[in-house]
């Protein structure tokens, strides 16, 4: 069996779809990690200068190609995978079906991922247009800290997160952004690892709730950023 | 007097040295040899990939979707082999001698003692295709025993045993098929069989989906189209199983063997209404474990959980101490139907008697607490443990019991009556599964060879995967060794003209009818009558009369009948007209048949035959014989007769008591 | 258990075959017994039907005990009705009551085209199994069945996945309308024993290709197949699969496609 037939049968989509997920979760963690500094009481010190080494170490910024490749390599296999997937049925059934005993979200991966990608986008815009391109469209380059009595001199992204969630509206979204990522995490977590083989019932299950854990605590750390932000928790 | 052609010498030698001494077809002539396979359970299925391994080209036709639907697969309890893995006393010639006592020695020994000498390559066959059998913690196989024995030789695979070997089977077949050996017909009905030179030589099959008629060459036709029992309408046979393939074979001179032959199972779950569409089995490993009882007291509305232990007839173990719930299906059955007929029967029909679990329960709660140690446990716990027991070994005949009846079996003891479940008679085959029209075979249920008058629990499976995987292989080259000159007859002969030609006739004349009547609601009134007059009990002023009412019912069918829909489409309902009037025109041979016997024997019963206790009574010295009726035009038919000749076994009045 | 009488209202997809389309016709069946099998039901139906000269509802269906595999319908949005681990033929009346309305249509994939009203073509399945769904054994070289002993769970998990009946359910009720838990479960079930060990890697891969060419989608694990499975199969058997589908895919040997 060649690669190409590996990665072109209907597991091999999945394994893609698997595999991109966990590395991006794996992003996940470091992420949160990293933002949840912001509640170190310390006016974003910490975080800031956090923030700075992840943008300025070479490793990382290298790492940081593949996390784009990731998201594109798992977004168009997603799309690809529904197109055909949706396609396997083209009469479809007049009476709803799917609720013997599955979950809602199980079923809605592509529309919850399609919420993330927006919600994706609007991140992007917001926190790394400024902090790599210099800012576009009405968001500005990021200001400058200065920290240890001005001997270090870094983009202030924790003062760009306090302007950006001053918006009710934008804080919103943030939210919903984290609910569709809590429930896509939810079902992907385990998926991903059943698409891997994992059929141990024991470890299955081990998994499969740590899944749930893990995709509420990542989720709801994540949304309570902007909300510490705007209702001023967080200064 | 027909002759069955066994071979000569010592029973136990006689199949070896048939081996060594048929002919064989070398392998670059059996690329040239056709076989066409009717059915496609487990002797079908079996058949046509056995001899597809060996390189013959196989057609294999079936009228379901699927090769893996035919009706193999219901069979439930297990599968019966001289292993003697128990150390219980096993042994070639005891599965041969309690299948021939079973049979009520009606069956021949040449072929039974066949039989059970290939039973134990079956179980290997099966193990190494992958039949997940029942295994003890050690990873070896599990046995269990089963009515009308008393040793533990049955293999099984939960209550699903038929579905896994079936699905071996069908596995095996598949494979052929990709492999190309074997060609596959799903969805394809065998309407006619062709004779050239007096030689089965093809058939015409109709295709199900688009209402073509077809016709296939073949050097040699094997009807695996199991039994008969749907005459009665009401059975345990699925509703697409029908007699239709050996009726066209009987029609074009292939004999009948003993058709009157049916076995009535005793655990059959009861009527419930006139809606009642087929009768479920409740696998008679059941009884292995089940205490069957009815009332006392006739007519006792009393639940069963009212009534007290002193007031309740335990009545197989009454009249069987030796054999207990354990008896033969025909007589278990008889027990029941005297029970009720007596006025004892239990439920709102009155028809139907308890298969009690609570004792089995309490018995294996007991040894499941002494395991985990627990003294004097509790009723509950008892229960409990018990209730798991009986789950892990029954579980899904329960669940089928509860969904059917919307009664929980654990609770309350399940309603039971017997049912029509097999067909011992069936074509008439000599020692080589040959009808008596050269080329033309006859094997599993199709065929009335091994089960005498009443087959033993776990014996089907086994006899129709020895006729497919063990019997025919050989058999077949006997006769096909002397057709490696005999090419392909081209289909456009004047026998396929004239066979397709019939066919399409009588298609079209069901259609032309045009009545009232459905042919759903013909088979309704057809099974009444078999099952009122030619059922478990028979007499020779009912058959006379049901003979009497099914040419009358022939008659206003060809006359009345209302098949909607069109003939080149998919029609089940024509589908259906075909099967019906091919078992009306049976119906009337059964009864002729069972008014013939004059003695009972096995599952035929007729009650002028009958010992002083109620028990069968058989008639050696008139009825020692095979009864192969030869249909003639104008429906008459004549018996021609096969001597029984015992050598080894003495018959004996068969006792269980 | 106490009986009832009840009347419905039947919608039922007509179709009268492949390439005609397709619609939903409505009945109403009076005096309907809980004690009925929903086959029996149309059975009284299709009397009807004949009766007044209208052609009968044509639906799959043989053993009607739940074994054989051949009844599919898709009742009230679910495939086999209402009930868990339950096929068409042994679902009761008792699950529905009186005035209910109970929509009735055919196993939906285009791997399984319309045949006619509400019977597919679901030979797709027996080709999955040509490709690779056996244990290659002639007839005849079998060794003694007790040489090779099966360590009896495994024995037992082989013989939980035997138990698909090739119904086709977890097909129709799965929303990518995937084969995965029938290819699964007879991947699982070989794989497990010791006999079905050395076609392991030809045996997932070619089925799998299979699967694919028929037109089935892949799985996305929503587990409504296990659901629907009138057999109650675990999704495990496709994780197991995707294992043996890996185990073939990384470890392959040059010989092997």
């Amino acid at each position: 069996m060649t690669w190409k037939q590996v990665f072109t049968s209907s597991i091999g989509k999945k394994l893609v779809m698997g595999l991109t997920g966990l590395f991006l979760i794996s992003f996940l963690i470091v992420h949160v990690g990293l933002n949840a500094c912001i509640w170190v009481p310390d006016h974003g010190e910490t975080f800031n200068k956090g923030a700075n080494f992840m943008g300025t170490m070479i490793l990382v910024r290298i790492i940081e190609v593949g996390l784009f490749l990731g998201i594109l390599l798992h977004v168009y296999q997603g799309y690809l995978l529904t197109a055909q997937n949706n396609s396997r049925r083209s009469q479809n059934y007049t009476a709803g079906y799917g609720n013997k005993g599955s979950s809602w979200y199980s079923r809605s991966m592509g529309l919850l991922g399609t919420l993330i990608l927006l919600f994706l986008i609007m991140h992007i815009y917001h926190f790394w247009t400024p902090s790599r391109l210099g800012g576009m469209w009405g968001i500005h380059e990021l200001g400058e800290a200065d920290y240890n009595n001005g001997a270090v001199h870094i983009h202030n992204l924790y003062g760009e997160m306090i302007q950006v969630f001053q918006n009710p509206v934008v804080v919103i979204l943030y939210v919903l952004g984290c609910l569709s990522l809590a429930y896509h995490l939810a079902h992907g977590f385990h998926s991903a690892f059943r698409t891997m083989g994992l059929h141990n019932r024991r470890y299955a299950k081990m998994i499969r709730n740590f899944g749930y854990g893990f995709s509420i605590v990542v989720c709801l750390a994540f949304a309570m950023m902007p909300v510490s932000i705007y209702f001023g928790w967080v200064k | 007097m027909l002759d069955a052609k066994i071979p000569k010498g010592p029973l136990d030698q006689k199949w070896s040295t048939y081996k060594s001494t048929c002919k064989l077809v070398n392998p670059a002539n059996k690329r040239k040899l056709e076989v066409i396979v009717i059915g496609t359970g487990l002797a079908g299925a079996s058949a046509a990939s056995s001899l597809g391994e060996l390189g013959y080209k196989v057609k294999a036709f079936c009228f379901q979707d699927s090769p893996r639907r035919a009706h193999s697969i219901a069979a439930q309890g297990g599968i019966n082999a001289a292993k003697n893995y128990q150390n219980d006393g096993d042994s070639v010639y005891r599965l041969f001698y309690d299948t021939i006592k079973g049979g009520d020695y009606r069956s021949r020994e040449g072929n039974v003692h066949r039989l059970a000498e290939v039973s134990a390559s079956i179980i290997d066959q099966c193990v190494a295709q992958g039949v997940p059998f029942a295994r003890e913690y050690g990873g070896l196989l599990s046995n269990r025993s089963f009515g009308g024995t008393q040793v533990q030789r049955t293999f099984y695979a939960a209550g699903q045993t038929g579905q896994q070997l079936l699905i071996g089977a069908y596995q095996s077949l598949e494979r052929q098929v990709a492999l190309g050996n074997v060609k596959m017909y799903s969805r394809h009905e065998m309407l006619e069989i062709v004779m050239i030179d007096g030689k089965a030589r093809g058939i015409i099959a109709r295709n199900l989906v688009t209402g073509e008629l077809e016709r296939h060459f073949g050097h040699a036709v094997l009807l695996c189209s199991g039994g008969y029992g749907n005459v009665f309408y009401l059975s345990t046979n699925a509703m697409g199983s029908n007699v239709t393939a050996a009726w066209k074979a009987h029609k074009r001179g292939a004999y009948f063997g003993n058709p009157c032959f049916t076995q009535i199972h005793p655990t059959c779950i009861p009527v419930s209404g006139e809606h009642q569409s087929k009768l479920t089995l409740m696998s008679e490993s059941l009884r292995n474990d089940g205490r069957i009882w009815v009332p006392l007291k006739q007519n006792d509305t009393r639940r069963p959980s009212e009534i007290p232990e002193t007031e309740r007839d335990y009545y197989l173990e009454r009249r069987y101490p030796a054999f207990g719930n354990l008896v033969p299906r025909d007589v278990a059955s008889r027990a029941a139907k005297e029970r009720c007929d007596a006025g004892y029967g239990v439920g709102s029909s009155r028809q139907a008697v308890y298969l009690d679990y609570a004792f089995a329960i309490d018995r294996y709660g007991m040894i499941e607490c002494n395991k985990q140690g627990i003294n004097n446990p509790t009723k509950e716990q008892l229960r409990h443990y018990g209730v798991e027991v009986v789950k892990e070994k029954y579980g899904n005949l329960f669940d089928m019991y509860e969904k059917i009846t919307g009664e929980n079996p654990y609770e309350i003891p399940m309603r039971i009556y017997p049912a029509v479940h097999y067909t011992m008679g069936g074509l008439w085959v000599d020692y080589e599964l040959q009808t008596n029209i050269p080329g033309l075979y006859a094997l599993g249920e199709a065929n009335f060879s091994d089960h005498g008058a009443n087959r033993l629990g776990a014996s089907a499976l086994m006899q129709g995967l020895a006729d497919g995987y063990f019997v025919i292989p050989y058999t077949i080259g006997n006769y096909l060794a002397d057709e490696i000159r005999t090419t392909n007859i081209p289909t456009s002969h004047p026998a396929f003209e004239e066979a397709e030609k019939n066919t399409r006739d009588r298609i079209e004349k069901l259609m032309s009818i045009q009545g009232t009547e459905s042919p759903e609601s013909f088979h309704k009134r057809l099974g009444k009558i078999m099952w009122d007059k030619c059922g478990m009990a028979r007499n020779a002023q009912g058959l006379q009369e049901a003979i009497t009412e099914i040419r009358a019912l022939r008659e206003e069918f060809w006359r009345n009948v209302k098949v909607t829909g069109a003939i080149n489409e998919f029609n089940p309902e024509l589908d259906k007209a075909g099967r019906v009037a091919d078992f009306i025109e049976l119906g009337e041979l059964m009864c002729m048949d069972a008014l013939n016997r004059k003695e009972s024997c096995g599952g035929h019963f007729r009650e002028e035959s009958q010992t002083e206790e109620g028990e069968a009574l058989r008639d050696d010295d008139n009825f020692m014989f095979v009864s192969a009726w030869e249909f003639k035009e104008g429906y008459n038919w004549e018996l021609h007769k096969e001597a029984l000749e015992y050598e080894v076994v003495h018959p004996s009045q068969r006792s269980y008591k | 258990m106490e009986h009832y009488n009840m009347n419905l209202t039947l919608k039922v997809w007509r179709q009268k075959n492949e390439k005609e389309k397709g619609h939903f016709e409505t009945y109403s069946v009076p005096g309907i017994s809980s004690e009925m099998s929903f086959l029996e039901m149309f059975d009284v139906l299709n009397e009807r039907l004949i009766n007044e000269g209208k052609e009968p509802i044509a639906f799959d269906h043989d053993c009607r005990e739940g074994i054989c595999g051949a009844c599919s319908m898709h009742i009230n949005g679910k495939a086999h009705g209402p009930w868990a681990g339950t096929t068409t033929c042994q679902l009761h009346m008792r699950a529905f009551k009186d005035g209910d309305t109970i929509v009735v249509e055919p196993w939906r994939a285009n791997a399984f085209p319309v045949i006619k009203d509400l019977v597919t073509d679901r030979s797709a399945l027996d080709r999955i199994i040509a490709a690779g769904g056996y244990i290659s054994v002639n007839t005849g070289n079998a060794v003694d069945g007790n040489s090779l002993p099966v360590e009896k769970d495994k024995a037992d998990t082989a013989f939980a996945a035997a138990a698909c009946i090739g119904c086709g359910a977890c097909v129709a009720a799965c929303k990518n309308s995937s084969a995965m838990l029938f290819t699964g479960a007879k991947v699982s079930h070989l794989a497990l024993l010791p006999q079905g060990n050395p076609e392991r890697k030809t045996r997932v891969v070619n089925m799998i290709a299979q699967m694919d060419k028929e037109g089935f989608g892949s799985c996305t694990f929503t587990m409504e197949c296990e659901a629907a499975c009138p057999k109650e199969i675990s999704v495990n058997n496709i994780a197991r699969l995707n294992a043996e589908y890996m185990r073939a895919a990384f470890t392959a040997e040059e010989t092997m496609g």
